[in-house]
């Protein structure tokens, strides 16, 4: 039998300290390589101009209907999109796999910009809960407050709340940013698995519960730490990297990194073994 | 799933029935099984209403037994009796359906545990409300089918609460749809969102505590609870914090009194609330949708954070 142990080759992803666990045994990894062109383009996707704009109300229609009509306007060619009168109806927004440039003029509902992979949105009011879930790229602008799990399982792309959000924020995410302005609910950071997590106010308790990998930075006070989740040392390249996002996020330009807490999974709650069924079998 | 709405006006009245019935109607895909309204209407607040039922709603979906019109009458009768034997007057009847019936009732106590349970005493029969302020009304449908029914789109007042369930713990009935008056005091209302998973240990302990029981619905237990804490002198806020700790489960919650409304959120978090608040008006619900149908311009809402208790008055 092979020996599972020895594989210990770096991957790009983590020599750019996006992750640190290295898999052995079976396991194949494969990681978004930005060499690929052919990765930039879903099929039936279109091809927009940002400075073809239009203006849609979506006042007196569904949610199927008003993310249908995104689509047609897509298909035309209109790479900005202004949606009037969102109302905080749900699941607006979702399963954009372009780039566009849509704006909400008002507040939407549940699972609003859910599994999208390209677009940059602003929405100039508030989210309900799981805004973004299943981001893989782009950029999504909340200007007010966000419910409970923002940001949930987003793999790649920045996610920014000017305002506070709810519990369980950037539960179970696996790569991009999630940047809040405001304060954080109670689990916020629930079994991440990679990404960061920057939060200017204070956050709830049980932060980084059960959290495997990534990064949380918090400006406040901690209600309390989760399981597993531990401190670790600000560096400077942390602080370069914070002042960086928050500037490009446009919030708390003046916030004084250097005083924001790092907290790290303490990896005390790792129990991988790399063994198949089969061959666990065989090692007892 | 189910949707819970709420709003309280600050300094003045308004058409709270048909208020409640549009952030109601809004939350109808959370479940339309019952709907139940808890209405602050405006009253010179001498007599006491009672809303009460002597049946229930066999219609579709309905988990309840047939039973025949002729039963519900002599309930009636028994109840008109039992009240003239307590020196209670009835000054108004208003009959909406044959299993649901308005009394305006004038009687001097100020402990309605004994007036309750002799009412109760009578087989089929159960108080939704008592107050003076207080009107609970909930059948099977969806919030316009009730509020059609009971014509509850006139109603002023300050205040209200109510409830869009769908049916998972319990029946499909009357009995087990909120909002729950909390007995036995005057005025006091609760809607859950929630499940409650230690509401067999505390129904024990509180029934050994002389508190009652009428649906095996987990909700009912947040109104007994308050209840009961503050039969033993705790404010709305005191007991409501200390349910935070003596309820166990995943819980949203609203609770009414006479002039002040309250909400309080579980420490996971795990239900959903939006919350608008102004100097005049406070409208929450589980759903900003809800918010919508009554403010459809642009507000600033947000989620109240884990283990929050908040008690606004009129």
């Amino acid at each position: 039998m092979a020996n599972l142990k020895t594989v210990s080759k770096k991957s790009k992803a983590q020599s750019m300290g996006m992750h640190t666990e290295v898999l052995t045994g079976r396991t194949q990894q494969k990681f978004f390589n930005p060499d690929e062109a052919e990765n930039f383009y879903y099929f039936g996707t279109y091809d927009v101009d940002f400075n073809k704009r239009t203006e849609l109300d979506v006042k007196e229609m569904t949610a199927p209907e008003a993310n249908k009509e995104i689509d047609n306007l897509m298909s035309q060619g209109y790479g900005t999109i202004v949606i009037k009168n969102p109302q905080g109806k749900h699941s607006l927004g979702v399963g954009i796999l372009n780039k566009l440039n849509l704006i909400f003029e008002g507040s939407l509902g549940y699972f609003g910009m859910g599994s999208c992979d390209g677009p940059i949105v602003r929405i100039n009011g508030r989210v309900g809960w799981s805004c973004a879930e299943n981001l893989m790229a782009g950029k999504v602008v909340i200007e007010k407050n966000a419910g409970s799990c923002f940001g949930a399982a987003i793999r790649g792309g920045d996610l920014i709340c000017k305002g506070s959000v709810g519990a369980r924020t950037g539960i179970d995410m696996k790569g991009g940013t999630i940047i809040i302005g405001g304060d954080a609910g109670a689990f916020t950071g629930f079994m991440m698995q990679r990404g960061r997590i920057i939060i200017l106010g204070d956050v709830g308790i049980n932060l980084g519960d059960s959290m495997y990998d990534g990064t949380i930075f918090v400006g406040g006070e901690i209600g309390s730490y989760g399981s597993d989740a531990v401190d670790s040392e600000l560096t400077s390249s942390d602080q370069d990297w914070l002042k960086r996002k928050l500037k490009v996020a446009e919030i708390g330009e003046n916030f004084d990194v250097s005083k924001m807490k790092k907290i790290v999974a303490g990896k005390k709650l790792w129990n991988y073994d790399n063994l198949e069924p089969t061959e666990k079998k065989g090692a007892i | 799933m189910c949707g819970i709405a709420g709003l309280i006006h600050r300094g003045k009245s308004s058409n709270v029935g048909s208020e409640l019935q549009g952030m109601l109607q809004a939350l109808k895909h959370r479940g339309e099984d019952s709907t139940g309204y808890a209405l602050y209407g405006d009253t010179d607040g001498k007599n006491f209403i009672m809303r009460f039922k002597v049946g229930e709603n066999v219609g579709e979906g309905s988990s309840s037994v047939m039973e025949d019109v002729s039963v519900y009458d002599e309930r009636k009768n028994i109840v008109d009796q039992t009240l003239a034997e307590m020196g209670a007057k009835v000054v108004k009847e208003e009959r909406t359906l044959p299993y649901s019936l308005r009394y305006e009732i004038e009687y001097n106590t100020k402990d309605l545990l004994d007036f309750s349970q002799r009412i109760e005493s009578i087989p089929g029969v159960e108080i939704l409300s008592m107050g003076k302020s207080l009107e609970v009304i909930k059948d099977l449908g969806n919030a316009k089918m009730v509020c059609d029914r009971y014509s509850l789109d006139k109603v002023v007042g300050t205040h209200a609460i109510g409830h869009a369930r769908m049916a998972t713990e319990s029946g499909v009935d009357i009995k087990s749809a909120h909002p729950f008056w909390g007995y036995p005091f005057s005025d006091v209302s609760v809607v859950h969102n929630g499940q409650l998973t230690n509401y067999w240990n505390n129904r024990r302990v509180l029934e050994n505590k002389g508190m009652r029981f009428m649906s095996e619905c987990d909700s009912e237990l947040i109104a007994v609870y308050i209840a009961e804490k503050m039969r033993h002198g705790a404010t709305l806020e005191e007991g409501m914090k200390e349910s935070l700790t003596g309820l166990d489960g995943v819980f949203t919650y609203f609770v009414a009194t006479k002039d002040s409304l309250g909400m309080a959120k579980d420490t996971m978090a795990a239900k959903p609330l939006v919350l608008y608040e102004s100097d005049d008006l406070v409208a929450m619900g589980s759903e900003e949708i809800a918010i919508r149908s009554v403010l459809p311009h642009e507000i600033d809402t947000y989620d109240p954070f884990d283990g929050e208790v908040k008690v606004w008055q009129i």
